[in-house]
């Protein structure tokens, strides 16, 4: 036996029940297989040899006295860094249904313990708030129906695109058309675009997969889906490929990838569908981007042109700038000029309070192309759990009042604000994107949810997986570990991606068809919008309904 | 849903002629209201100038009659002729109407010999000043004032509202003549949302319901151009729109039509200024009506026109003969302008279509948005 005392009880010391996840296993149905211990992501379980009493009781002989049996079974680990994550991989591979994480119910323990080594928590994914957001209670109540006919979404036309880059008032179309002037690039592209995800956040595998179903809806389906690469440049295969025209490049504080980038422009086949400059991002605003040297595999270190197997943060600035005019007017003017004033060219930035400033500042800029403004709820690879959780603005408002602002001067249809940040994070995504499309947004960018649904990302907004910042993914969608990203096959990930960009066009048909509109993207149809909260309506300038 | 019917004419006519397809079309309205608009105006009593503008509208009470009168002169503007209707008051429902009014004027002084855009924005001015001092106590509409114009508009069933202000006595007679029964039931009743509307000259009437209102009445105040105001109704914003097409991006008539319902981008790669109209697609996105509506109009110079939405979600037939055509939401109320025609020339047009009427009144004109556009920059 092993006496009390010489356990270790330390100040740190937790029993499974402490950790937010608590696996359970059911002896009686395991075979002992170590499927699920060899797939778990954190090794929070192993197998372990285990003594159990035998009681043996010899009744005719009076004699009482014990056996063991000494076998083999399964243990949760009870230290933070193998804290289960509720990943669920274990259920998912166990061949006869005896395991299965569970959500503790007990108060989270280790919340104080998330800051091992005096580091805060890191983590990827998603602001941990569960329950519907804003945009899940919006509803779509000015229908067609007795003044006139609603339409029929299974038989009508509809044109449901979007344009991406700066639209000139008709009098400067016409002035500079017959004077000729120029003309800024423009993209008719289908309003949900793939949201910014990188090259080293995510697998090759997924990256690929991604690249395979957005080629293939725009080529088979004729659904214009485009994708941004996120920061961390585009593998060079892909920069002289013809699909560059569905890839939205982005250039960061970071700069990474973009020497690969700039050195390609002389052999690319065609332009990119856009260049996005991104100063903020919605899930941690005032942060710069973070690959954690976990992820800087032999590929990505060669991609961004660094050592491998070091933190590759970004600044939270662009260090070359000093205000607002030279990150609007340089920056944009340099990359229009780049790639030959061709490409549209639109900063990303968070939501927060500046964004209507930033804003005024582009509509200034004749090369800037569209505002894309990423709200709280946005997700991401890696960050601090308390920028995730507690930093930032919601998206609603801040479109909302960005719109009206342009509205007032005439112009909203000449800067198009495209939203994200937390589109689809209950599954509503054709909703919650057609909300904002109807407070404002020319279009939404979908990030978490096309992980989840074409990867089946596990993550959650109730603490699950959250391990995207590790290149521990699970399912191989965020790992650059070829024996992980192995497990998830591109051509299963491009059919989900066109299976999820049908089913988005039919639904936004279902909305725009009882609203009676079919031959434009409702932008700012504010007057199709309620809310059965007051505030929020008032906000909003939709209607209350109750 | 509204009954729409036009007539135009080489020979003027009374409006009563209108009034009676509008009857013929009954069934499809609920007599809620009336819209009526004359262009080429000839008076029984008067030899009418067309250079003199008219000045139509109700004076709801003796002291907004004075407020108007005196703030006319107090501008500048001579009266040369006031038309008297005579009245059968018993047979309009409200009780609040003190006077109707169609009174032309003679420019003021200052005004005359300088140029045809300033004057033209002066008339939309007093316009709309005088709609103000209505709005203040409510007890004035004025709903045109332009050379040549007159309008009328009254809630009640379309006919009565004839036989009230005896539009059959031959009195006032006109070229053109749009009527609209039914008063907008979308956004409360107010006179100033029976159809047709108007600005500058030009006016339109619709049946059917705008979905796109709200995005392109944002789009149209932003753009702080006088007399882009109002839209008590979701239609306003068509002749607000055919307006800023002619007037403000000085483009002709045919691209009414690629700015309220554009084309489809494949449908443009293969038209002969697809790039050109992309463009202006883009630039105007917001203008894009989508509809159920038919549009009817009418121009200064006396043109009229008929256009549908994109997907042709609501009747109308044109038809007629040399000098004299007839547009209505229903072939009975073409019946009833110009029973005489021959119907197998009636024209439905479909989704791509313009039918115009031009001045000369000989035939009637079909563009289709595939056609080439008449305009030299474009090319």
């Amino acid at each position: 036996m092993v006496s009390t005392r010489s356990a270790a009880v330390t100040p740190g010391s937790l029993t499974y029940t402490d950790f937010p996840w608590i696996i359970e296993h059911r002896e009686d149905r395991c075979t002992l297989c170590g499927q699920c211990t060899a797939v778990c992501p954190k090794e929070a379980i192993r197998l372990s040899h285990m003594r159990q009493r035998l009681p043996k009781l010899d009744v005719m002989g009076k004699k009482r006295g014990s056996d063991y049996r000494t076998f083999t079974g399964i243990r949760q680990q009870t230290d933070m860094a193998h804290a289960c994550i509720g990943c669920g991989m274990c259920s998912m591979v166990c061949p006869n249904d005896a395991i299965t994480p569970v959500p503790g119910t007990n108060e989270n323990r280790t919340t104080f313990f998330d800051n091992q080594k005096g580091e805060p928590r890191k983590r990827g994914g998603r602001r941990n708030v569960s329950g519907p957001t804003l945009l899940d209670r919006i509803v779509f109540d000015r229908i067609s129906m007795l003044t006139d006919p609603a339409l029929d979404a299974g038989r009508h036309e509809f044109t449901i695109t979007t344009t991406l880059g700066r639209i000139l008032s008709p009098e400067d179309y016409l002035d500079r058309k017959i004077n000729g002037g120029w003309i800024p690039a423009t993209r008719e592209i289908f309003p949900f675009v793939i949201g910014s995800m990188s090259f080293g956040a995510l697998s090759p595998n997924m990256w690929l997969g991604l690249l395979q179903g957005v080629a293939y809806c725009n080529e088979v389906l004729g659904i214009p889906v485009v994708m941004c690469t996120g920061e961390g440049g585009c593998p060079p295969w892909v920069l002289k490929s013809p699909y560059l025209k569905y890839i939205i490049l982005q250039i960061a504080s970071g700069y990474f990838g973009w020497d690969e980038i700039i050195r390609a422009i002389p052999d690319m086949q065609c332009d990119p569908a856009a260049i996005e400059i991104k100063y903020g991002q919605g899930a941690k605003p005032g942060d710069g981007g973070l690959l954690m040297w976990y992820k800087v595999s032999k590929l990505i270190a060669r991609l961004r042109g660094v050592p491998e197997g070091v933190d590759l943060p970004s600044p939270p600035v662009h260090q070359t700038l000093y205000s607002i005019e030279e990150s609007v007017m340089k920056m944009i003017q340099t990359l229009s000029m780049a790639f030959g004033h061709k490409v549209p060219i639109y900063p990303k930035i968070s939501a927060s309070t500046s964004a209507k400033s930033v804003l005024n500042n582009l509509v200034r800029n004749p090369y800037a192309a569209g505002l894309m403004i990423d709200g709280i709820d946005g997700g991401t690879g890696a960050a601090y759990n308390v920028s995730m959780d507690a930093t930032g603005h919601p998206i609603a408002s801040c479109v909302r009042e960005c719109y009206l602002d342009l509205a007032a001067q005439g112009k909203q249809n000449e800067i198009p604000i495209f939203a994200a940040g937390g589109i689809g994070k209950n599954g509503n995504v054709a909703q919650n994107g057609m909300a904002l499309i109807m407070l404002g947004a020319s279009g939404v960018h979908i990030g978490k949810y096309i992980m989840q649904a074409t990867a089946g990302c596990l993550g959650n907004e109730k603490n699950r997986c959250n391990v995207c910042n590790i290149g521990i993914c699970p399912k191989g969608i965020t790992s650059q570990n070829a024996k992980l990203y192995r497990r998830l096959d591109p051509d299963l990930v491009a059919e989900r991606v066109a299976d999820t960009f049908m089913s988005i066009s039919t639904e936004v048909k279902k909305i725009m068809a009882p609203l009676g509109r079919s031959q434009s993207l409702p932008i700012g149809m504010s007057d199709a919008l309620g809310i059965a909260d007051k505030a929020a309506a008032d906000r909003l300038q939709i209607k209350y309904v109750c | 849903m509204c009954r729409l019917a036009l007539k135009t004419a080489n020979r003027p006519f009374s409006p009563y002629e209108v009034l009676t397809a509008m009857e013929a079309m009954q069934e499809g309205y609920d007599g809620s209201g009336l819209g009526l608009l004359l262009r080429g105006m000839e008076f029984e009593d008067f030899k009418y100038n067309p250079k003199f503008p008219i000045l139509s509208g109700i004076a709801h009470t003796e002291k907004g009659w004075h407020q108007m009168t005196s703030f006319m002169e107090d501008r500048g503007y001579e009266l040369k002729y006031d038309h008297r209707f005579s009245m059968h008051p018993e047979l309009i429902e409200a009780n609040d109407r003190y006077r109707y009014f169609v009174r032309a004027y003679r420019m003021p002084e200052r005004f005359r010999g300088i140029a045809k855009e300033k004057q033209e924005a002066e008339l939309l001015k007093t316009r709309l000043a005088l709609r103000k001092i209505g709005e203040e106590n409510n007890d004035l509409s004025v709903f045109s004032f332009w050379p040549d114009v007159a309008m009328i508009k009254e809630v009640g069933w379309p006919l009565q509202i004839g036989d009230a202000l005896c539009l059959h006595d031959g009195q006032i007679k006109s070229r053109v003549c749009m009527a609209q029964g039914r008063q907008n039931t979308n956004y409360g009743i107010n006179l100033y949302a029976c159809h047709p509307f108007f600005i500058q000259g030009i006016s339109t009437m619709t049946n059917g319901e705008n979905t796109a209102f709200v995005p392109i009445k944002e789009w149209l105040l932003g753009k702080n151009i006088t007399g882009y105001m109002g839209y008590q109704s979701d239609s306003e914003v068509f002749a607000h729109i055919l307006h800023y097409t002619l007037k403000k991006l000085k483009l002709p008539l045919a691209a009414y039509k690629h700015i309220i319902t554009p084309l489809s981008t494949s449908e443009l790669n293969s038209h002969p200024q697809g790039d050109f109209l992309k463009g202006l697609r883009d630039a105007c996105k917001r203008l894009v009506i989508d509809g159920p509506n038919a549009v009817i109009g009418t121009l200064p110079d006396e043109t009229c026109l008929l256009v549908m939405d994109q997907k042709k979600l609501r009747p109308a037939t044109v038809g007629g003969k040399k000098g004299m055509w007839a547009i209505a939401s229903e072939i009975c109320g073409v019946d009833a302008m110009i029973p005489d025609r021959d119907p197998s020339l009636d024209f439905q047009p479909m989704r791509e279509h313009t039918v115009i009427v031009p001045p000369d009144r000989k035939e009637l004109l079909i563009w289709s948005q595939h056609d080439q556009l008449p305009l030299p920059l474009a090319a």
